[in-house]
């Protein structure tokens, strides 16, 4: 539970769901990663290591260059924790929806 | 399928916010809140009280099958301002195990139009810890797990 409490830690961040969406399409270094942000290199570093420790993002080298990508089965964990909520609420408010446009046509 | 129901749920916060767009202008939506008989059916409960008005209170109870009462909830109406906003408490009644006591938690529910035939509902959760709210989130999980041994108690009841 500790670690998956880390993961909801580093998501809740709006510059660490931006660094995921990021590399969600392609493996990146952190140089060209950084290149997208404002924020000081150092910063999205710190960044980089919270997503990293929480193993969100895992690392690859290729020669001199370390290379960041998603962790695809970690994010799927996530989304996972809350799915069966939203899927309740979806599900009523659905069925809202359709005994309403009823409701509207009976009228 | 297109996801039209979102949740925030950021970590170490005791609050959660739903937000979904209904195709519906948004007094249909409203009444579908307003209506005791309306909210029964989607909900897929028993409307027992339901007074839409400041300090009013309500209770929903659903039964199974076999009369049992599965879930009961109720709580009290603060704010009651047609086609804009609901905040009142929300407490269940019956927790699923006595070692969980769940706490009261408040709820501002907010109805915006967003066109003349859609509008969009924003339900804003507080809860008393971060720990209830975590809990809150699992019991659809609790529910699936329930669920399952439901239908494999049936299951060995037949095979006996």
């Amino acid at each position: 539970m500790n670690l998956r409490r880390d993961v909801f830690q580093a998501i809740a961040d709006p510059t660490r769901r931006a660094i995921l969406l990021l590399v969600a399409t392609q493996a990146m270094t952190a140089g060209a990663i950084a290149a997208n942000f404002d924020t000081a290199r150092p910063t999205v570093s710190k960044h980089l290591q919270i997503l990293t420790e929480c193993e969100l993002l895992q690392q690859t080298q290729t020669g001199r260059e370390i290379y960041y990508h998603l962790n695809a089965q970690k994010m799927k964990d996530v989304a996972d924790f809350i799915e069966p909520f939203r899927a309740m609420w979806e599900e009523r408010f659905t069925r809202l929806e359709t005994i309403m446009k009823q409701y509207k046509s009976d009228k | 399928m297109e996801r039209k129901t979102t949740i925030q749920a950021e970590n170490g916060k005791q609050d959660l916010l739903i937000t979904r767009d209904f195709d519906l202008p948004v007094e249909l939506l409203f009444k579908a809140y307003q209506e005791p008989e309306l909210v029964a059916q989607w909900m897929g409960t028993t409307v027992l009280k339901l007074e839409n008005k400041q300090h009013g209170g309500w209770q929903f109870e659903t039964t199974d099958a076999q009369n049992k009462v599965v879930f009961r909830a109720n709580g009290v109406i603060h704010e009651f301002m047609p086609n804009r906003k609901i905040t009142r408490t929300f407490q269940m009644e019956n927790p699923p195990t006595s070692a969980q006591r769940f706490e009261v938690q408040l709820e501002f529910l907010e109805f915006e139009p967003l066109t003349v035939t859609t509008s969009r509902l924003t339900i804003h959760t507080v809860y008393r810890s971060v720990a209830s709210r975590d809990l809150m989130m699992q019991l659809p999980f609790a529910k699936g797990l329930n669920m399952a041994h439901n239908r494999l108690q049936t299951i060995m009841n037949q095979v006996n």
